[in-house]
């Protein structure tokens, strides 16, 4: 073992700038492969945050006007959403889990001597749970009895509770909204969200729906909001929603703008589809990179062989096994390899460990080595490595002594 | 030395029983290139005893070398039989054969064949590795194997520091390493001045007088003459075979 080793260091140094490239080479794809996994995995899992930050499978419905006929109706009419639809809705449909009206308004908020302007958003206790509005700790969401009493409380986003409060605990605090004084019940809980409609839940401000509708007068709802029981049942739900609403404000079932639905599962499905096809594309330029890197390691290794023709046919003539010549190129070719490899996935994870200084860890996710990535990718390189250095050492094991003694 | 004797005789009891050490018979062996056929062995019939010293002589390109590959296993014969120690080899597979050159036979070569990069210690150590022997017997062997070829003080020194004479002795050391059943050398002296050339003939008649063994290979007629037994090729053929007393 240890004259192994020392025939190693022997070689490497008599081919100093082709191990020096075979090894860069390696490294190269070692890294490639193991860094785009990693980022792949970072994106991945920032895009999972996302989709819970807008809610898991959440489906944003908004009544607007019908695009075609029926029973004798002209298309271009309004389609109007109250609460009775909501309840309907949910008596009804099939493989629903939440669902909750949404009123919109903005209001001037005042606080001591701040005056903002902020989006007001009247809902039911459910859209918490739907839209992932999580309360800090010592806080709450609107509940089924501020709905029922119109109470005067609010819920607001984060970024907006530290605007107008600073460092003052927000929860128990009175602030106006259009003149009325509201109590902060609670402050939602900071999460990542990229997709959004009328603004981020951060800077929002919620309320209980029959509150907001009593200070506007509003009747009808800005959009309705709901979940599936299952993320996958969502485009189902969705036609049922649809069916349901048709049948009570006649239009046709397969009017599809009538009230529009955004389906986030959609989305997260598209993007997951293109992400895969993504990573693949690139961890096969990755692979390829490393096949470079093999074929370099396989060229180094015949030079090796060719070199050292004499010296095999010598050790060959004295009874070395050409099973232990083999074995020594091979190992040659895999600790070469291997060697690349290891400082490969050093510089993956140096990389992991300062890409979230870069700041860019809310767009493309922190780029994170699992340990089935970095098997995977010693698996691609070890078995890249054993190719390349098998065929040089049977040809090493295969020399005719008398012939490559005479070399 | 005790140990030395203890060999001889249990090789002379073997000569009783089997044929000889080696004992070739119809032995042929067929160049094929390509586009040309080489007959350089054409049906070869020999027998070597245990403890039998044989020069072999003959013109260049009689087969002279083609035949001690075939004995020392560096080579397969194309047709033909071949027994060592009652053993037939043809048809053994390469590991098979690399086991019997490590334990078996001593080959000596012209050019030597040292590795340069390595010391003569190490050079002779070479077939007791391949052959597993633990370490610590190895270097007890490796100084005894020097001494006895008179390189003791040269053990450390690099092949390219030797003489001719010398990197030739450090192979004969190498071949003996293994304590194998037969030396064969290919013209052990031609690279060599008259002086060391007559040394390891010296050398080599020692050898044979301890019991060994040794089939060596020459064009020098002087030098065949000192061999017991003299045995001449010709374009493939053994044309004449003396033994003297
Ligand atoms: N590897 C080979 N391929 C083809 N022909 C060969 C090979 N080795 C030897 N020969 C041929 O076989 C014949 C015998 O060669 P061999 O080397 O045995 O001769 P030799 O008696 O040892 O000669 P010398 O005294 O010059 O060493 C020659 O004609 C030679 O050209
Ligand atoms: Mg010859």
């Amino acid at each position: 073992m240890l004259s192994i080793i020392r025939q190693l260091i022997r070689d490497t140094k008599s081919q100093k700038l082709r191990t020096f490239l075979t090894l860069f080479g390696m490294i190269w794809g070692t890294t490639a492969v193991s860094l785009l996994l990693a980022f792949g995995e970072g994106f991945h899992q920032q895009l999972a945050k996302e989709s819970a930050g807008i809610g898991n499978g959440v489906v944003i419905g908004w009544p607007s006007r019908t695009s075609m006929p029926y029973d004798g109706l002209n298309k271009g009419r309004y389609i109007l959403v109250d609460d009775e639809d909501i309840g309907l809705i949910r008596k009804k449909a099939l493989g629903l889990s939440y669902i909750s009206s949404e009123y919109q308004t903005q209001y001037k908020l005042h606080y001591k001597t701040k005056i903002l302007a902020v989006g007001v958003t009247g809902i039911e206790p459910e859209y918490g749970e739907i839209r992932n509005l999580i309360p800090q700790e010592g806080g709450r969401f609107i509940n089924h009895l501020d709905l029922q009493m119109k109470r005067r409380v609010l819920f607001m986003g984060d970024e907006l509770a530290e605007q107008v409060f600073g460092n003052v605990s927000p929860v128990g605090q009175t602030i106006n909204l259009h003149g009325s004084p509201f109590l902060v019940v609670g402050v939602m809980k900071k999460k990542q969200q990229n997709s959004n409609y009328n603004g981020s839940d951060k800077g929002k401000v919620f309320i209980p729906a029959t509150t907001l509708k009593m200070m506007t007068g509003q009747k009808f709802v800005s959009n309705l909001v709901f979940a599936a029981d299952n993320v996958r049942d969502t485009g189902a739900l969705i036609k049922d929603v649809r069916h349901i609403m048709a049948a009570r404000h006649r239009f046709s079932p397969d009017d599809e703008e009538a009230i529009g639905f955004w389906d986030t599962s959609e989305n997260a499905k598209f993007i997951n589809t293109l992400m895969l096809a993504f990573r693949i594309f690139l961890g096969g330029i990755g692979c390829l990179t490393m096949v470079v890197g093999g074929i370099g390691i396989s060229n180094i290794m015949s030079v090796v062989v060719e070199e050292r023709t004499r010296e095999i046919g010598i050790k060959l003539a004295l009874g070395a096994k050409p099973g232990s010549i083999m074995v020594q190129f091979l190992f040659e070719t895999l600790a070469l390899s291997i060697a690349g490899g290891i400082i490969g996935i050093i510089i993956t994870f140096l990389i992991c460990m300062t890409f979230p200084a870069l700041n860019l860890s809310d767009t493309v996710g922190d780029p994170r080595l699992s340990p089935i990535s970095a098997a995977a990718t010693a698996a691609v390189l070890g078995l890249i490595s054993f190719i390349s250095g098998y065929f040089p050492a049977r040809t090493a094991a295969n020399l005719d002594p008398v012939i490559a003694m005479k070399m | 030395m005790i140990l030395g004797s203890f060999f001889n005789t249990q090789k002379n009891n073997q000569k009783k029983e089997n044929d000889g050490v080696i004992s070739l018979k119809g032995l042929s062996k067929v160049y094929d290139t390509g586009k040309v056929k080489v007959e350089a062995l054409r049906g070869v019939d020999l027998a070597v005893y245990s403890g039998e010293m044989v020069a072999i002589t003959g013109p260049s390109g009689s087969g002279k070398s083609t035949l001690m590959n075939l004995i020392g296993c560096l080579d397969t014969a194309t047709s033909g039989s071949y027994l060592l120690r009652g053993e037939e080899v043809s048809g053994m597979s390469r590991e098979a054969l690399a086991s019997i050159r490590n334990r078996r036979v001593g080959f000596i070569f012209q050019s030597f064949n040292l590795l340069p990069q390595i010391s003569a210690f190490e050079n002779v150590e070479m077939p007791l590795i391949f052959g597993g022997m633990p370490k610590k017997n190895r270097k007890e062997r490796v100084m005894d194997l020097l001494e006895r070829v008179g390189l003791s003080e040269r053990m450390d020194h690099k092949p390219t520091e030797l003489s001719g004479g010398q990197m030739q002795r450090v192979a004969i050391a190498r071949a003996l390493a293994m304590d194998p059943d037969i030396i064969l050398a290919d013209e052990p002296t031609g690279n060599l001045d008259t002086g060391a050339g007559g040394d390891i003939m010296n050398l080599f008649i020692e050898l044979w007088e301890q019991g060994r063994t040794i089939l060596v290979i020459t064009h020098d007629p002087a030098l065949a003459k000192r061999a017991p037994r003299q045995v001449e090729i010709r374009d493939g053929n053994i044309t004449e075979d003396i033994r003297r007393n």
